[in-house]
This record gives C-alpha cells, structure tokens and sequence, in this order.
C-alpha cells in the first residue's frame, strides 16, 4: 500500500492527456472547419490547449512528486518547517501574470475581427429564431429588406453563397435563442427587440447544421436548421426559383413596418 | 437555555419534555445544531439533486427510451419516458437545488455555523436569534421549490439561470407558467436566509475573537467564511431586487425584462420597453461572485486539512488571504464573461475578458501554495487528507479550463457547450463537493465525538474520485466537438451523431458514482452510533476547535481559551511534538 495513494494521483496527469491524445482516433475534435475565420478561433484553441496543457503536466506531477516523497510511511527527513517564500510568491505570481496578459492581448484582434468590424455590404439574409424554428428572410432581386419582392422561407433551411462575405440580420421573434453554426465557429443569441449583424464566409460548398444553443423551451432540442453554401451561379438560380415558387403559390408577402 | 427550562421544577411533566426538546433540536439557537440542521437539509437535497441529474443522464445516454426504478418518479405519466419539456425541467432543477439548496447552505449554513464560534473561540454567534432564523428560512424555499414539481405545468424550466422571456412570458414553456414564479419566491427565501447568515458571520469574526486571536491568526476556513460573507453582503441585494423584478414582470405586467410587444406562443403582448439582457446583467452580477461563494470556503477547509496532514504550516499563509480578497474583489466586475455571445457590446467583452484572465491570477496563487504546503512535509494518508489533496488535483483542472473561456474568441465557439459543463462541475464537484467531503471525515469526530471508519471511507474517496473523472473529464471532449448543453436529444444533428457511445460511457460511470455513495451514507450514520469515540483532539491538530470537548457543550468551551499563535505550527523547533496547539502557552512548550 505504500504510495499507492500517490500513484492514483498520478492518474490525473496520465488520463488527462491520454483523453485528449485519444479523442480524434474515435473522431471526436473540433468539427470540420469551412470558414474563413475559424482557423484562428482553432488555432487560439490550440495555443491555450498547449499552455494549459503544460501548466497542467507540471503542476499535476509536482503534486505527484511531493505526495510520493514525502508521504509519512516512507519519509525518514525532518519536516520542512517553512512558512513560505517571498521569492518564490514572487515569481509564481509575476510568471503567470504575464502569461495571462499575454494571452488576453493576443486574442483581442480575432475578437475584434469576429464582432466588431462589419463588412461594408447589403444584408445578405435576415435570420429569425422562434419557438422552435428558423426563419429566413432574403431581400430578393432589388436587394433591400422588407420590401414586395422579399423572399420568405420557414423550412429551415438557408442558402448562402460560398467564398464571399455574408452579412446577416439575426433577431428573434420570441424568447432568446442562439445561432450556432460549429462548422464556422459562429454563436449569436438572438434577443427579441435587438437586431444584430454577423457576417463570415465559407470557402468549401455542402450542407451543414445550425444548432440553436440558447435553452428556448421544450423543443430547444429539435430547433435545427441547416445551412447550404453554394456557387453563385447555383446560389442565384436558388433564390430564383424560390421567387417563382413563391408568386406561383401567391404567397403574400407580410407587410412590414 | 434547554439547561434552563429542565432545571426550573415546572418543566417537569409531558409538555415541559416537549417544549425544551424542540428548544434543544428543533427551535434551537446553539450554532452547532443549527449547523447540524443545516448539514442533514443539505444532505438529502444533495441525494435529491443527484438522482434528479441520473435523469438527465439517462435521456442523454437512451434518448427517449423509458427509463428504469426513477423513471416512476421522475416521469410517471409517461411511463418513465422523459418528455422533452420535463428534460429541461430536471436541468433547471438539478442546477437549481445543487446551488441553493446544497453548495451555498452546506459551506455557509453547515460548516460555517459549526466551525465559526469554534474556530476563532467565541461560546456562540453574535446574533443566535438570527442564526436561528436563518435556517428556518431555508424552508419556505425547499417548500415552495420542492412544491413547485407539483402545480399545473411543472417546476421552472428556464434554466438555473432563467433568462427572460423564456422565464416571464407565462405561455412560453409549461414551467413558466407557474413554476417559475415559486421558483423566484424561493430563490428569493434562500437569499434572505443567506443575507441574515453573512450579518451574523461578518459580526462574530469581527467581534467575537478570543483573547489573541488576531485576524492574521485565523485559520482559512475562517478567512474563506469572512470573504464570502462579504460577498453575499454586497451581491446578494442585486439578485434579491432582479428576482423582484421578474416576479412583477410575471405578475404585475411589468416590462423591465421585455422588449416593445414581446409574445411567445400566442401569448398577449407585453407592455415590454425593458431589455432581456438586464436580466442577465444583473442575475450575472451576483452570480459570478456566488460561484466564488461556493468555492472559498471550501478552499479554506481544504487549506487547514492539508496543513494538518503534511505535518507542516502553511505555505504562504499571507499570499493566500490576499488572494482570496483578490478573488472577492476582481469577482465583482468579471460577471460579463457568462455574455459574450449575449449580445452585449462587444467592446465590454474585451474588458470583461481581460478582468477574466486576472482573476485567474489568484487562484493560480494558491495552488502553488498548496503544492507548497505539501513540499518537505510528513504526509499521513488519512480519507480528509485524500480528499483534500483531490480537490488541488481537481482545482487545477477547472481553473484552467477557465482560460480557454475567458478567451472571447475560443467561447464563441465553447459557450453553451459541454465545456462549460465540464468546467463548473471539476470547480464545483470535483472542487467542493470533494472539499465538503473530505470536511464531513475531518470534523465528524467533532461534530459527534466519534470517528468515521478510515477504510470505508478510503474506499469511498477510491471510487468516487476515479467515477468522477470518467463522469467529467471526458465532457472536455464533448464540447470540443460543439455538443451543447440542455439538449434533450442532440443526435439527430450530423455534428453530434457520433457522440453517443461516449455519452452511454458517461451515463454509466454516472450511475455507479451516485450508486456508491451508500458507501458514504452507511459510514456516516453507522459511525455516529457505533464508531470508537475521538477524545478531543484525534488528528493532533491544532486549531482551537480541536482544544472543545467532543461534541462541544452548551458554550463550546470548558475553560477560556487564550490564542497564543496561528493554526499551522506543525512541526516547529519550539516544542517537541509535531503539533503545536494555538492554546498552548510557550511556557508550557516541551524543549527538545
Ligand atoms: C480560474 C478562474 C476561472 C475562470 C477564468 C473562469 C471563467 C469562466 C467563464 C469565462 C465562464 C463562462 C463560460 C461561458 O458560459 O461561455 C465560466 C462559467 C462558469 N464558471 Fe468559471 N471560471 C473560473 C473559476 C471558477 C470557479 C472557481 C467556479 C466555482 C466555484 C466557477 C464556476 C463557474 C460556473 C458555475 C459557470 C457556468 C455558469 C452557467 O453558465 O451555468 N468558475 N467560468
Ligand atoms: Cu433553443
Ligand atoms: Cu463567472
């Protein structure tokens, strides 16, 4: 039994970075990345994964270390009667205090560049969540919201163009939901009387899923939607179609404020 | 005041019997029974919390399937099957009567009330009426939320965090019909209780210090109860008025937390002109300091049973009261990192992220000073040392985690998911309840005056430690790849598909860990009838508790105790023993 004890500790470490070695061997990571911007939201994720990381190993192995040694059974030297370091207190405060700053300096620019410069563009679509739906509402061929020609789809599905920017309006009808596309590192909640922008771009085509991540009651589970990028020639006669679809069927547009 | 009543000869007779039992156990005004009644409350809202939570594991390993035994509790209408909107109740409800029904009351309200007068030598606290009342305010809360299961349309299912709309527009989850508004009554009462309880605190530390016992001379766990008395002072008005404001929203027809015209699900129009995101301001105000308030005093606990079990003083005692003031005080202006992606401008997430990343800078602190505090020592093995060793282990996980969060651009992606799960459970369960644990083994023999068995209790921290990391860690994993939290059923998206046998694995390890802790029941209550009786002092400590009789009398003390030094001289030059009791005169010190 003697330092069993110590080694159990010593399973934090092991296990630790055991799960994380093992996890994308049972395909489990960050998802799939298309956007433009993720790479450095993944890239932070990295970096901080890695420092912890390592501030973990230590920490935990010094703590495997000294319960090793120094466990009574086997520890013949005196006890270290020390009631601190003064030096020691300074360099495990200045040490990680730098650190620290370091990092929330590092990051602001990709926090700058995610929320707080907006392209210069036209709305592409405008995103509503209700309960428990997304609603997408696009400005149609003059290019200006809450106008005749707006196209209104609930089905829940979105088309967006792919390797061009794209400028959303999200808002809510409702309660508080939250547009989060994993595939693109992007979260909004939406608040009802607030309306917001968000804007990325996505440089690979496909389908891919919008979770909605704010609790918005019973059917917050099944409040999926999904977003397709498509070439811009596809992505036109997409919306074309909708519009015939839509005079077709003589769905009225809601008249808007 | 039992001694009273049982002396005077009229007390004689049935009716005196009854009257000075209800005195002694019941009405009490004795600081330790008060904490004991604080611990036994705690304690089975702690199982009810737990199977509660088996619900949620059980949906999320077998979505949909009916589930076993708790599922005629939890969902017998259904057959056992969770139904959606029960699925985010049990959320709500395990978040909610694991905070305010558990973590807050068994810090403050057991081992505060228990430990404070003993601690630092007063006969009891300054206001015993008010201690009194503090605890019998708790009931209103367990009646109305406990209640609340039971009205039309369920308890709250707003989340423990009940973000308006959602939680005011009556129509807008079948929990916020009514539910919601016990649910703020009795969030409401545990605030009172909690505020009436920190007066008392802040009053006895201050005042009522034996002769000696300066402030430098505390033990931790004191420092750890003063710090988050001060916490609640200052935090808990904002919560208790935003409580107020969402009740009138609810029942008046206010609009403090409505937009113009807000409706959901065919509901009326509100009045609205308010903000949803208020809410959040001001719910985040007080809870970002209360998540401090579920962790210091365990840390100082933490801290006096490592110092006591090393053998050894503390490392840096100094270093570490100035950071937990630290924590108090950078507490109050990080609350916006809980709303980066709330919508809130984004600019103050940058000084809420950089706020966020210092406060991380104390906590770092003190693990050094834990890992310190075991350097050089002479380590004795016992269950409270385990546990109090874990808690280190474990704190390093959860405060490091932290930093990805406080990373705005990295919680863009990681808010709302399993990380964050994965977070607050290694800081709240693997961090305090470990703590509380490792301080029910440690001062049982004072609280009872008999030990509890050391071997089952090794097997119950063995099993419990490992479970819990098979429960938590992996959560880490979970959010990396996006998947969300409160979600009934996250499969059917293309992301989350393959999450699944990841979340039997946890579910499993989630059953046998609450299974096990029968372990610990058994312990407990076979150990206060039958365990060997502890004397004194029986882990050669040297608080000035420890100096009581086992259980402590009427007035704790049977001679009046006198501080000559702080609580950690363990193995000083001074005395030939390895323990140097805060009560022992120098003159009486035995010189190698
Ligand atoms: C090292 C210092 C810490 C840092 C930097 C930190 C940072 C954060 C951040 C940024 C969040 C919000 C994440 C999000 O929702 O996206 C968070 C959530 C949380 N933290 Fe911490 N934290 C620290 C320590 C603690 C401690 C000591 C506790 C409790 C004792 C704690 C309890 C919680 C809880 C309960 C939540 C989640 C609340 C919820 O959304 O339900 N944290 N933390
Ligand atoms: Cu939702
Ligand atoms: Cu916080």
């Amino acid at each position: 039994m003697n330092r069993f004890w110590s080694f159990l500790f010593l399973l934090v470490p092991i296990g630790g970075v055991a799960c994380f070695v093992a996890a994308p061997y049972f395909n489990i990571w960050l998802p799939r990345d298309v956007s433009e911007h993720g790479r450095t939201i993944d890239s932070l994720f990295m970096f901080i994964l890695y420092l912890t990381g390592a501030v973990f190993l230590v920490t935990e192995m010094v703590l495997f270390y000294f319960s090793w040694k120094y466990d009574a059974n086997t520890n013949q030297e005196p006890v270290k009667f020390s009631h601190g370091s003064h030096a020691l207190e300074l360099v495990w405060t200045i040490l990680p205090a730098v650190t620290l700053l370091f990092i929330a300096i590092y990051q602001m620019e990709a926090w700058a560049a995610a929320k707080m410069h907006p392209p210069v563009m036209d709305i592409t679509c405008e995103v509503t969540g209700r309960q428990f739906n997304w609603d997408f509402r696009y400005p149609g061929p003059d290019n200006e919201l809450y106008t005749e020609d707006d196209l209104v789809r609930t089905d829940g599905k979105l088309f967006l163009p792919v390797n061009e920017d794209v400028l959303l309006k999200i808002t809510s009808a409702d309660v508080l939901h939250s547009f989060f596309l994993p595939n693109l590192r992007i979260k909004q909640d939406v608040v009802p009387g607030m309306d917001q922008q968000m804007w990325f771009k996505s440089k690979k085509t496909g389908d891919f899923d919008i979770v909605c991540a704010e609790l918005c009651g019973w059917g917050h589970y099944k409040m999926k939607g999904q977003v397709t990028f498509l070439p811009r020639p596809e992505y036109e006669a997409k919306l074309a179609a909708f519009g015939v679809e839509q005079n077709t069927m003589r769905v009225e547009v809601p008249e808007e404020e | 005041m039992s001694t009273v009543t049982s002396d005077t000869p009229i007390a004689h007779g049935e009716h005196g019997h009854t009257s000075s039992f209800l005195k002694t156990y019941v009405f009490s005004l004795d600081h330790k029974i008060i904490g004991m009644q604080f611990l036994f409350s705690t304690l089975i809202w702690f199982s009810i919390g737990g199977l509660l939570a088996l619900g949620i594991r059980w949906q999320l390993a077998y979505p949909w399937r009916p589930m076993p035994i708790l599922g005629n509790l939890l969902a017998a209408n259904e057959g056992g099957q969770i139904a959606p909107e029960n699925y985010t109740m049990l959320v709500t409800m395990h978040a909610t009567v694991m905070i305010f029904f558990v973590i807050i009351p068994i810090l403050a309200g057991a081992f505060g009330n228990f430990l404070i007068p003993l601690m630092i030598g007063a006969d009891d606290m300054a206001v015993p009426v008010l201690n009194m009342l503090s605890y019998w305010f708790m009931w209103p809360a367990f009646a109305l939320i406990g209640g609340s299961f039971f009205v039309e349309g369920g308890a709250a299912q707003g989340g423990w965090t009940s973000y308006p709309p959602l939680s005011v527009i009556r129509e807008a989850a079948p929990g916020s019909f009514n539910g919601q508004t016990l649910w703020l009554m009795g969030v409401t009462f545990v605030g009172i209780s909690s505020m009436m309880g920190s007066i008392n605190y802040m009053t006895t530390i201050i005042q009522m210090r034996a002769p000696g016992m300066t402030m430098f001379r505390l033990p931790m766990t004191i420092w750890g109860m003063f710090i988050t008395a001060i916490l609640q002072a200052f935090a808990l008005p904002v919560l208790t008025a935003a409580g107020f404001m969402q009740l009138a929203d609810r029942v008046l027809g206010t609009g403090f937390f409505l937009a113009e015209g807000a409706m959901a699900n065919n509901s009326e129009m509100a009045s609205g002109g308010g903000q949803p995101l208020l809410w959040q301001h001001l719910f985040w105000f007080y809870s970002h300091p209360a998540v401090y308030i579920m962790i210091l005093p365990a840390m100082g606990m933490v801290s006096d049973i490592l110092s006591t079990f090393a053998r050894k003083p503390l490392f840096g005692y100094k270093p570490m009261v100035y950071s937990i003031s630290g924590i108090a005080g950078l507490g109050f202006i990080v609350w916006g990192h809980h709303m980066f992606v709330s919508g809130m401008n984004p600019m103050l997430g940058m000084t809420f992220m950089v706020s966020t990343m210092m406060i991380a800078l104390p906590s770092a602190i003190k693990t050094f000073n834990w890992l310190g505090t075991l350097w050089g020592g002479k380590i004795q093995y016992t269950t409270p040392m385990l546990f109090a060793i874990s808690f280190v282990s474990m704190f390093i996980i959860g405060g490091l985690s932290g930093v990805f969060m406080a990373a705005t651009p990295v919680d863009i992606f990681i808010h709302d998911t399993y990380y964050i799960v994965a977070h607050f459970h290694y800081v709240l369960f693997c961090g305090t309840a470990m703590a509380v644990f490792g301080g029910i083994y440690y001062w049982f023999p004072k609280m009872f005056g008999r030990m509890m068995n050391d071997s089952w209790g090794k097997v119950h921290f063995t099993l419990t430690f490992v479970l819990m990391n098979c429960v938590f860690y992996p959560m880490h994993i979970l959010g990396m790849q996006g998947f969300p939290r409160r979600l009934a059923d996250p499969y059917h998206y293309e992301t989350f598909k393959n999450l699944l046998p990841l979340n039997m694995f946890i579910s499993w390890c989630a059953f046998i860990l609450v299974g096990i802790q029968i372990i610990f029941v058994i312990n407990f209550f076979g150990s206060m009838f039958f365990g060997p009786r502890s004397g004194r002092n029986p882990w050669k400590a040297n608080g000035l508790e420890w100096q009581a009789p086992s259980p402590p009398g009427h007035c704790n003390f049977d001679f009046q105790p006198i501080i000559y030094r702080g609580p950690y001289e363990y193995g000083s030059p001074e005395t030939q023993e390895d323990y140097y009791p805060q009560t022992q005169p120098p003159w009486e010190a035995t010189k190698s």
